[in-house]
C-alpha cells in the first residue's frame, strides 16, 4: 500500500523545487510585466489609496509625508522588480522601529496591494512574483 | 436507521449560516490562508489536518469557524458537524459530530447495526513560521481525542477501546511563485495513531493494538486567489482483522469567495470499509467570522 503515491509526492517535491529555482524567466523583468515606470506608479498610487480606506491601518500612514512614501514606495517596488531605480529611503528595519507594527496592520497592507493589483487587472502570476519579492520584508517590518 | 434531523443539527445549520452571512470584519489573515475544517474541525485539507489554523484571525484577533460536511460512497454516507477556535493565529481547538450511516450492512449482518457515531475535540498549536511569509513551513503539533457514542459495531468487529488521542506534527508551506507561476502549497503531517477508519470503529483492534506513525500529504494549486485544486493522501493503520482497512485519497477544489464562506468538493477514494471499494463526492460547506 502507498509506493506509487510516495512516488508521486517525491516527484511533486521535486517539481515544486524546480520551480522555485527557475521561477524567473531571463527576457522581461518583473518591472516590465508591472507596466514599466508609470505602472509601478499606479500601483502605489492606488494601494495608497486603499490603505486609506482601511481603518486599520489609515491611522498608522496618516502621519506620513505622503508625497515622499509615494515616490520611496515607487523606488523600492521597482528595484526589487528588477527596474532601473535605487531605494534611496531607510531600511525596513529603521523605517518602521518603534512602530510595533502587528500582523493584522502588516497583512493589511499587502491586502492593499493585492487588491490595487486586481483592479489595474495584474495577472495573478505578476501579482504573486511581487509579493514573493517583497515577503523577506515582513521580519524587518513587524514588531519592530 | 436513518437519524431524524435533532435539535442540535438545525442550531448548528443555523450557526453556520450566521457565521457565513456575517457581514462582520472577518479578520487580519489573507484570503484562504485558513484552509477548510471539514470531518474534525481541525483546519486542513479534505481528509489531511495541516500546519495553519482554522479561520483568518491574526495576531490580535481569534475567531469562529463551522462547517458541515457530507461524504457519500458507493455504500455509506458520513456526516459531520465542525466547529473551530482560533485563538491569535496560535491555538486552535476543535469539536466535531460525525455521523457515519451503515445501513447498506443491514442485508449482511441480518440486524439493522444503526449508525456509527463519534465526536472528536482537538487542539492544535502553531510552532513556529508562517505559511505564506517565511522562508521556513509553518509546523504546528496537534491532538485529536476521539470519543465513540455508539460503540456496538466497533467492539463486535475488534475494537478494543472507545476513545483515544491522535497526536500530530503538520508542516505546511506555500509558494508565492509555484509551478507554471501558480501558487502552491504542500502540507505534510505525520500522525501517531491507533484510530480505526479514522476512530469511527474505535481505536486499536486484534491485529495491533500500539501506536503507529501514519504519513499523510496534501498539495495544491491556486488557479486563482480563489480557487485551489489539489490532491490528498492519508496513510491509516490496519488493527482489525474482521475487514481489511486501506489508505484515503482524494483531489479536491477549494473555492474561497471571501472569508466568510468555503466550499470544499472532492472526488474521495476510501478504499475497503468492510465493503470494498468505496469512492464517492464529498462536500463541505464552511463559514467564518
Amino acid at each position: 500500500m502507498g509506493r506509487p503515491i510516495v512516488s508521486v509526492f517525491c516527484g511533486a517535491l521535486v517539481a515544486l523545487a524546480l520551480a522555485g529555482c527557475a521561477a524567473q524567466p531571463a527576457h522581461r523583468t518583473l518591472y516590465e510585466d508591472l507596466g514599466g515606470q508609470k505602472g509601478v506608479e499606479a500601483i502605489v498610487s492606488e494601494m495608497l489609496l486603499k490603505v486609506a480606506d482601511d481603518r486599520r491601518i489609515s491611522a498608522a500612514f496618516a502621519a506620513s509625508n505622503l508625497t515622499r512614501l509615494r515616490r520611496l514606495l515607487a523606488e523600492q517596488v521597482c528595484a526589487v522588480a528588477d527596474g532601473p531605480c535605487k531605494y534611496t529611503g531607510y531600511s525596513m528595519v529603521e523605517s518602521h522601529r518603534g512602530m510595533e507594527v502587528t500582523e493584522i496592520e502588516f497583512n493589511a497592507v499587502v491586502e492593499a496591494l493585492i487588491y490595487a493589483m486586481e483592479d489595474l487587472k495584474i495577472a495573478t502570476p505578476t501579482q504573486n512574483r511581487l509579493l514573493a519579492k517583497l515577503a523577506p520584508m515582513r521580519d524587518e517590518i513587524i514588531y519592530r | 436507521m436513518h437519524s431524524k434531523p435533532s435539535g442540535w443539527r438545525i442550531a448548528a445549520l443555523g450557526a453556520l449560516v450566521a457565521l457565513a452571512s456575517s457581514s462582520a470584519y472577518a479578520g487580519g489573515r489573507l484570503l484562504a490562508t485558513g484552509g477548510g475544517i471539514p470531518l474534525a474541525g481541525a483546519a486542513g485539507g479534505g481528509i489531511v489536518p495541516w500546519a495553519v489554523l482554522s479561520g483568518y484571525s491574526a495576531d490580535e484577533e481569534h475567531g469562529l469557524t463551522g462547517a458541515y460536511t457530507r461524504v457519500e460512497t458507493d455504500d455509506y454516507t458520513l456526516d459531520a458537524f465542525a466547529l473551530s477556535y482560533d485563538f491569535y493565529n496560535r491555538v486552535e481547538v476543535s469539536a466535531s459530530r460525525q455521523t457515519f450511516d451503515i445501513g447498506s450492512l443491514t442485508p449482511a449482518l441480518g440486524f439493522d447495526p444503526g449508525d456509527l457515531k463519534q465526536d472528536t475535540f482537538g487542539v492544535k498549536v502553531r510552532l513556529t513560521g508562517d505559511a505564506v511569509f517565511t522562508r521556513r513551513p509553518q509546523v504546528s503539533v496537534g491532538l485529536m481525542h476521539g470519543k465513540n457514542t455508539e460503540y456496538l459495531i466497533p467492539s463486535v468487529v475488534g475494537s478494543r477501546r472507545d476513545s483515544d488521542n491522535d497526536f500530530y506534527v503538520a508542516a505546511t508551506k506555500v509558494w508565492l511563485t509555484g509551478p507554471l507561476k501558480h501558487m502552491a502549497l504542500l502540507n505534510i503531517t505525520l500522525r501517531s495513531t491507533r484510530a480505526n477508519q479514522i476512530g469511527l470503529l474505535g481505536f486499536g483492534g486484534d491485529l495491533n493494538d500500539s501506536r503507529q506513525t501514519m504519513f499523510e500529504m496534501s498539495a495544491a494549486t491556486f488557479v486563482n486567489r480563489k480557487l485551489a485544486v489539489g490532491f490528498e493522501y492519508r496513510q491509516k493503520p490496519n488493527n482489525l482483522s474482521f475487514a481489511k482497512e486501506d489508505d484515503w485519497r482524494d483531489v479536491f477544489a477549494a473555492y474561497f469567495p471571501n472569508k466568510h464562506f468555503a466550499i470544499v468538493a472532492a472526488y474521495a477514494d476510501l478504499g475497503s470499509i468492510v465493503l470494498p471499494h468505496q469512492s464517492g463526492f464529498y462536500i463541505s460547506f464552511e463559514g467564518s467570522r
